[in-house]
């Protein structure tokens, strides 16, 4: 610890502490722009300049580190100055130059409310303008379908620059140009194609980067703002999700260093207008092979008899976007009925009994410590942008080393390419002898590795590295699907002699209960009873639709790939006639005269925490405190290589399936794929 | 006056061969692995001792430099960087050094690498020099095949020189932007600390010097630290080729003793004023970017950094400037205002920013377009760029500009009263409702 004075007040903080970071600790509030936690420094703005006792000049506090500071001639403590009229002159000069170039149009621009430039001027810039030349004036830049460039706007801070180099790692913008003609950009205007590429949004810190589908919405002061978690993937990020009324308008990244630190993926920030289109907002029936509306008295009275049968010849089966209270009361419901036939792995996957073979043992975060990370049968780029991102930020500053087996795509970072299928996983090489040197070793196996014929003799093969260090378990799986562990950890699985999931999809059962399940075709034979929220591929073939609520319309509890168990909140209510998931159910039950021991959600978590213990530890991810797990058996590898389950990153779910703003950027991507690059 | 015999560039003028056998005539190369022989140390000493500054503009002293880098090479190698960048207007000196003679420059190099422990040197060139540079190459080719330079060359110190041509950027002079455009970077200036001493070339130990700081060296080890200290005034010392350019009857590079004065520099080597001392009107002493003098500093002015930042100006790269009374002074501010605004980087505001505003209001100003009030809004403008940037190019923006208003404030006001006159009315701008 380094002691130093700030504004005369004595304050111990870590040595390479910038001075900006000393400031803040002691209390100063320091103007910024360009410095990012995040991000490397620039020190650019010049807008957190302070006075250092002995300086000649004003320095850039965010790019001096406390260490740095030499102390005064008569072995006084190095003192900083945060509101001496030096700095005062100083931020007041810089505000000036911030301002002069920077159009007035606040009344039409995006991010009026919540921009860094209109607070600091309020805070620090002169009253009135000196400045009597010409505005400069710049063109504005094609970035694709999320971002919209006002470039003239633009502040030169080199945020957007930073994030996409170093944290997405897709260096596609850029600064072209020099002096006051320097110009953000992209190469060629091209449209991003980071899955990250959004989040520049957030760091612009004035209106350049504002949101393209947001343009012209609301303002910030008219929404109301619910705290919630992302289901577009398995790991749960933290959001915000603003609405006015009954529309949600948008979803911000919120703060959770465990799993996204601050940034989202594209898809969790806008697949957010699928939630207006599509919706099955009322009930309906199939009669004489149509779909007809219908009333809830209707439907759930034809569900009921529907499910009043043989109870071997019903089953339920959940998808990925089911929260663990609508699987809960499904299990409950059936088990009453004397149904074994549940099933959450409806892809067909078989996990491992023990928690500790089915989640994320190292944590979301500990994948920074990671030295060593092998990556089997997955695609984190799309599978789990997040992550992705992590891993590059081991890659980068942990030196961890990466091998993959399985499809090999473009990561963001180099890696060693071991082999296609499971047959490479016989012999690693020299990335063997690197995960067993590794201090902290992981290995990543994606979700729909489980779904191979061959997985036991994947994992049996995998089960035999060495990766358990003291306290750090590395063996993790990467799930697709924001409901699968929680399915898992409820034991929404076939209960004894109960039909998995391909029997049921074989047709196996006459009644099968779909909860949201979309991305399989459902069996063409017996009565399908679909409870979800969009016209997708399971309403489609469904007999009778019981409309359901989607995850930003009801209060409902997720499990991510960590086994972290997150509350997510609602935002506004379910569409027309929809209802809360669980509450159909408990509805569905009544009439089969199983009613459900519970009449409200809190009756229902407390029944839930009572039988699945995990389900009571909120926002925990046990890691290595998870235990062991017994993985698989002996058998021989199956020839097919490993493939991701995602095809297209924008259209995984219904949600993203139903969003204009998912097809435009799942069509730029394909434009961008198929596009021939010409001779340069 | 310079004696001959105390000539350091004895070929400055081309009058003779730059190759290796005519340059080794004229010493270089003449005892260099004694010098070596004699250790680090000893070198490092004698520049110190010598008094040498740096000959960059700062004039910050060579040999303390030096002592910056770390003393023992560990993992990261140590490399020299030869600031061959010669971008400030009024400034050739370092091109005659390059083309006539390219030997001492490469002597040079090798001491203080061995000095530094560098076993790499750069020499990055000015884009626009192109003979030079082939000139230079041609230059370091001979040193490689006499075995002067090289893996196991004859002064027993493994040595590799490479040139580097730069793109035309003025700010690829400043010693990180250089190092950046180095590296295959956009030349953009680094945050400091860290220092270059410390976290260089590609993250190593390395230290910029100019052309002329590093050609020097092996004459001052030759002829003794004593030789070099005695020549000019105490803490300005040494001889120093300073560039005479405008409106003089001979414009010249000339080799000269520090602290010559400025009066007797321009009479005896520049053929004097044109029109004679009486005709002078403003000196800019040391390069584009210090504040001028007017004629009667310039009458007492002495040639070295400490007189001439006395004068709150500054010694530079010692290229004159001078100007007479014809000089349109407003108007050649101005045109050092674009200069500055066309070379800005970009990268921080108030470089950014600052620079575009005082070129648009000196052109104004110029023609008299303008108000007497902006004068002062002028020279705060300058004082918010000033020392508020990542880099020195914005205390050079500011300067000039600075030198302008505090001497010859008289004449804007005059500018801007004749353009009233003559257009007949009061108000020139037009002031919108705020």
């Amino acid at each position: 610890m380094s002691k130093i004075m700030i504004d005369g007040v004595e304050i111990d903080v870590p040595p390479d502490y910038t001075l900006l970071q000393a400031c803040e600790a002691a209390g100063a509030e320091i103007p910024r722009f360009c410095y990012h936690e995040r991000l490397s420094i620039a020190g650019n703005c010049r807008m957190c300049l302070v006075e250092v006792k002995g300086a000649p000049k004003p320095v850039a506090s965010c790019a001096q580190q406390v260490k740095d500071q030499r102390p005064a001639k008569d072995d006084a403590l190095p003192m900083v100055f945060t509101s001496s009229p030096m700095v005062k002159k100083a931020r007041n000069g810089v505000m000036e130059f911030l301002l002069i170039n920077h159009p007035l149009d606040c009344p039409i621009c995006d991010q009026g409310g919540e921009c860094d430039l209109q607070d600091q001027a309020m805070a620090y810039g002169r009253g009135g303008s000196r400045f009597d030349e010409n505005k400069r004036a710049v063109e504005d830049k094609d970035m694709g379908p999320l971002v919209k460039t006002v470039m003239t706007r633009c502040i030169q801070c080199t945020r957007c620059v930073r994030f996409i180099t170093e944290v997405a790692g897709v260096p596609e913008i850029g600064a072209t140009g020099r002096g006051e003609d320097m110009e953000i950009t992209t190469y060629l205007e091209a449209a991003l194609s980071s899955e990250l590429s959004a989040n520049v949004i957030d760091l612009c810190p004035v209106g350049a980067l504002t949101s393209k589908p947001y343009a012209f919405n609301a303002r910030p002061w008219e929404l109301k703002k619910t705290e919630s978690v992302d289901v577009m993937d398995a790991l749960g990020s933290a959001i915000r999700i603003d609405a006015r009324g009954e529309e949600v308008l948008r979803v911000l990244p919120r703060l959770n260093e465990e799993i996204n630190e601050e940034w989202i993926s594209d898809k969790t920030r806008y697949a957010e207008d699928g939630l207006k289109r599509q919706r099955l907002d009322r009930p309906y029936v199939r009669v004489n092979g149509k779909l007809r509306a219908a009333t809830w008295d209707e439907a759930l009275g034809a569900a009921a008899r529907a499910l009043s049968g043989d109870a071997n010849k019903i089953g339920a089966l959940a998808g990925d976007l089911a929260c663990a209270e609508s699987m809960k009361a499904t299990l409950d419901l059936f088990r009453a009925l004397g149904s074994p036939n549940t099933d959450c792995n409806w892809d067909g996957a078989k996990f491992p009994a023990e928690r500790a073979g089915y989640v994320f043992n190292s944590t979301i975060a500990g994948v920074d410590e990671a030295d060593a990370i092998l990556l089997v049968g997955t695609n984190p780029r799309i599978e789990a942008p997040i992550l992705n991102a992590r891993i590059r930020k081991a890659w980068l500053r942990n030196n961890a080393r990466i091998g993959v087996v399985g499809p090999r795509a473009a990561l963001t970072y180099a890696y060693d390419y071991i082999g296609a299928g499971p047959q490479s996983l016989r012999d690693l090489g020299a990335f063997a002898r690197a995960l067993g040197d590794a201090k902290k070793p992981l290995v990543v196996i994606g979700a729909a590795v489980f779904a191979r014929s061959d997985a036991g003799a994947v994992l049996h093969a995998l089960g035999a590295l060495t990766l358990k260090r003291n306290g750090w378990n590395g063996f993790n799986v990467l799930h697709t699907s924001a409901a699968r562990v929680g399915g898992l950890d409820l034991g929404f699985t076939p209960g004894a002699g109960g039909a998995d999931a391909r029997v049921m999809l074989a047709g196996g059962v006459d009644t099968l209960l779909a909860l949201g399940v979309d991305e399989v075709d459902l069996p063409a034979r017996g009565t399908v009873i679909y409870l979800g929220t969009h016209g997708d591929r399971g309403a489609h073939r469904a007999d009778i639709i019981l409309p359901g609520a989607a995850y930003t319309e009801k209060c409902a509890t997720w499990v991510n790939t960590e086994g972290r168990v997150q509350y997510g909140e609602r935002a506004v209510f379910p569409k027309g006639e929809a209802k809360e998931d669980w509450t159909i159910l408990r509805a569905l039950s009544a009439r089969l005269g199983k009613t459900l021991p519970y009449d409200d959600l809190t009756a229902l978590r407390a029944k839930m925490i009572a039988d699945h213990p995990t389900f009571g530890r909120l926002d925990y991810a046990p890691g290595a405190a998870a235990g062991d797990a017994r993985l698989g058996a002996t058998g021989e590898f199956n020839a097919a290589p490993f493939a991701s389950p995602v095809t297209d990153f924008y259209l995984t779910n219904p949600i993203a399936r139903a969003s204009m703003t998912m097809a435009a950027c799942a069509r730029a991507a394909a434009e961008r794929a198929s596009a021939k690059v010409a001779a340069e | 006056m310079l004696a001959d015999k105390d000539r350091i560039f004895l070929n400055l003028y081309g009058a003779h061969d730059w190759r290796l056998a005519a340059a080794k005539q004229r010493g270089a190369w003449n005892a260099t692995k004694d010098m070596i022989d004699c250790g680090r140390d000893w070198i490092i000493a004698q520049v110190k001792e010598s008094g040498l500054r740096g000959r960059g503009g700062a004039g910050f002293p060579t040999g303390l430099k030096w002592t910056f880098m770390p003393k023992e090479v560990k993992e990261r190698p140590h490399y020299l960087v030869v600031n061959a960048d010669e971008s400030e207007p009024g400034t050739c000196k370092d091109r005659d050094m390059l083309r006539h003679d390219p030997h001492l420059l490469i002597e040079g190099c090798l001491i203080a690498s061995f000095a530094m422990q560098a076993h790499t040197a750069y020499i990055y060139i000015r884009g626009e020099y192109v003979r030079e540079r082939e000139i230079l190459e041609q230059a370091i080719q001979e040193a490689y095949a006499a075995k002067l330079i090289g893996k196991n060359n004859l002064h027993g110190w493994d040595f590799d020189l490479h040139v580097s041509h730069g793109a035309g950027a003025y700010i690829c002079g400043e010693e990180t932007a250089l190092l950046e455009s180095l590296e295959g970077k956009k030349g953009q200036p680094r945050l400091k600390p860290p220092f270059p001493a410390n976290s260089g070339l590609y993250g190593c130990p390395t230290t910029v010097n100019n052309v002329e700081s590093i050609a020097v060296v092996p004459t001052i080890l030759r002829r003794g630290a004593k030789w070099f200290a005695g020549i000019g005034r105490a803490n300005n010392t040494g001889t120093k080729v300073f560039c005479v350019s405008g409106h003089v009857n001979k414009p010249c590079n000339v080799e000269e003793a520090m602290s010559i004065p400025l009066k007797e520099l321009i009479e005896t080597h520049c053929g004097g004023v044109r029109g004679g001392w009486g005709n002078l009107k403003a000196v800019i002493p040391g390069g584009s970017s210090v504040r001028l003098i007017p004629a009667h500093e310039a009458e007492t002015a002495l040639m070295d950094f400490d007189s001439l930042s006395a004068l709150k100006s500054g010694l530079g790269t010692a290229a004159v400037i001078v100007m007479d009374q014809s000089t349109d002074l407003v108007r050649a501010i101005a045109r050092i205002s674009y200069f500055y605004k066309h070379e800005s980087c970009g990268q921080c505001t108030p470089c950014r920013e600052g620079t575009g505003w005082m070129w648009r209001v000196l052109e104004r100003m110029a023609r008299g377009e303008a108000d007497h009030s902006e004068i002062d809004l002028l020279l705060d403008v300058a004082s918010q760029v000033e020392g508020h940037t990542i880099c020195a190019l914005g205390d050079a923006a500011a300067w000039p500009v600075q030198g302008l208003i505090r001497h010859f404030r008289h004449e804007i006001e005059q500018r801007i009263d004749r353009y009233r006159a003559a257009k007949g009315v009061h108000q020139v701008r037009m002031v919108a409702a705020e």
